[in-house]
């Protein structure tokens, strides 16, 4: 916390300004009932949240923040709203204050656990010695590859990265098979080459044909 | 649906799909000396195509990248990863030990290179097709997207 004071005071602004947006769209997120807007926005949180990991020197967890958190699974988001309804149901009355008083409690507890965080960047700070130390240390002598991220992800820990990627497919294979590998819906649509339904106003009648049919 | 308001859309999407597919690339191979790997850049391709879905209709990027493909696609990845394990066994060592691809004393990083450089291909492959199998089941399950749906 004393890092902040010490440092660049225009850091701290950025800082400031960034957090303050993701309060402002987590509030927004909260209180609104549209899908769709709560999707784009979600989307905006995680680009802000992926400015702000490059601002605390995160930049392999901002790269995949914004390729995954504002790309992908927006886009997934998007895809899944379109087979539910477009808006959600209005709370009852009073319905949301046993979740606000766990959000008030947790979010106490967090702020006074940051007391104790040491300051951004600070070389006695756990997560700088041990074996984060060593790893920088030995890094280049084991592997030859200057950057320590990809050296650990793929070198030193490449078990886990292997592990990762199964669970990558695995997600993917349990989707398919929950949801449909998409073709059988879009066969026909397919095979008529060229000609995409739905897009040109004179074939509106036809396609709600088909679907009937289907 | 009346396409003629999307021509700006359609006409930048168009400029835009090489250069996104080219930056992930940058991303593939660069891994090693910046940010990136290849997780982002299968993340970063599957959302080409799925912009290419978006812009152009989910028939079209289906006919183009075939879901039979994403998925092979997949298990290919994990498969190229594990068959540097593998290799690496063949060879005497350790599972995934990439000094011993080449049975290299201390000190030399060829066998580290290349191994990471394959195993990287083969998150990129098994990223890649994944996401988009799984944008496939969600998106093949509404015949198409329409204006009105937004």
């Amino acid at each position: 916390m004393t890092g902040v004071l010490e440092g660049d005071i225009g850091i701290a602004l950025v800082n400031i300004l960034l957090l303050a947006v993701l309060f402002v769209v987590a509030i927004a997120i909260a209180r609104l009932r549209n899908l769709f807007a709560i999707v784009m926005l979600s989307g905006i949180y995680s680009l802000v949240s992926a400015t702000w990991y490059v601002v605390v020197d995160a930049v392999d967890v901002a790269f995949t923040e914004a390729a995954v958190g504002a790309g992908m699974s927006t886009v997934v988001l998007l895809g899944a709203m379109l087979l539910t309804s477009r808006t959600a149901k209005p709370d009852k009355k009073f319905a949301r204050l046993g979740p606000l008083l766990v959000v008030i409690a947790t979010g106490v507890m967090l702020i006074y656990a940051t007391v104790d965080l040491p300051a951004l960047g600070d070389p006695d700070s756990a997560v700088n010695q041990g074996v984060g130390l060593t790893y920088m240390q030995i890094n280049w002598a084991d592997t030859g590859i200057p950057n320590v991220v990809t050296s650990v992800l793929a070198s030193y820990r490449g078990f886990d990265t292997l592990g990762e990627t199964t669970v990558v497919f695995l997600a993917g294979l349990a989707v398919a098979l929950l949801l449909g590998f998409g073709e059988r819906s879009l066969a026909e649509s397919i095979k008529r080459e060229g000609k995409l339904p739905g897009s040109n106003g004179k074939s509106v009648s036809e396609t709600g044909k088909e679907e009937d049919a289907s | 649906m009346n396409s003629d308001h999307h021509v700006i859309l359609r006409v930048v999407s168009k400029m835009l799909l090489p250069i996104i597919v080219m930056f992930a690339f940058y991303t593939q191979f660069h891994g090693d000396f910046g940010p990136g790997g290849g997780f982002q850049a299968g993340v970063i391709i599957a959302v080409a195509v799925i912009l290419y879905a978006l812009v152009a209709g989910v028939p079209a990027a289906m006919r183009a990248v075939p879901p039979a493909f994403t998925r092979s696609l997949a298990a290919i990845g994990v498969m190229i990863y594990a068959g540097v394990g593998y290799w690496a066994l063949f060879k005497g060592g350790h599972f995934l030990e990439y000094q011993a691809l080449f049975n290299e004393p201390p000190g030399e990083h060829h066998g580290q290179h290349i191994g990471i450089m394959v195993i990287e291909i083969g998150v990129l492959c098994g990223v890649s097709g994944a996401m988009l199998t799984i944008f496939y089941a969600f998106a093949g399950r509404v015949a198409e997207i329409r204006d009105k749906d937004w």
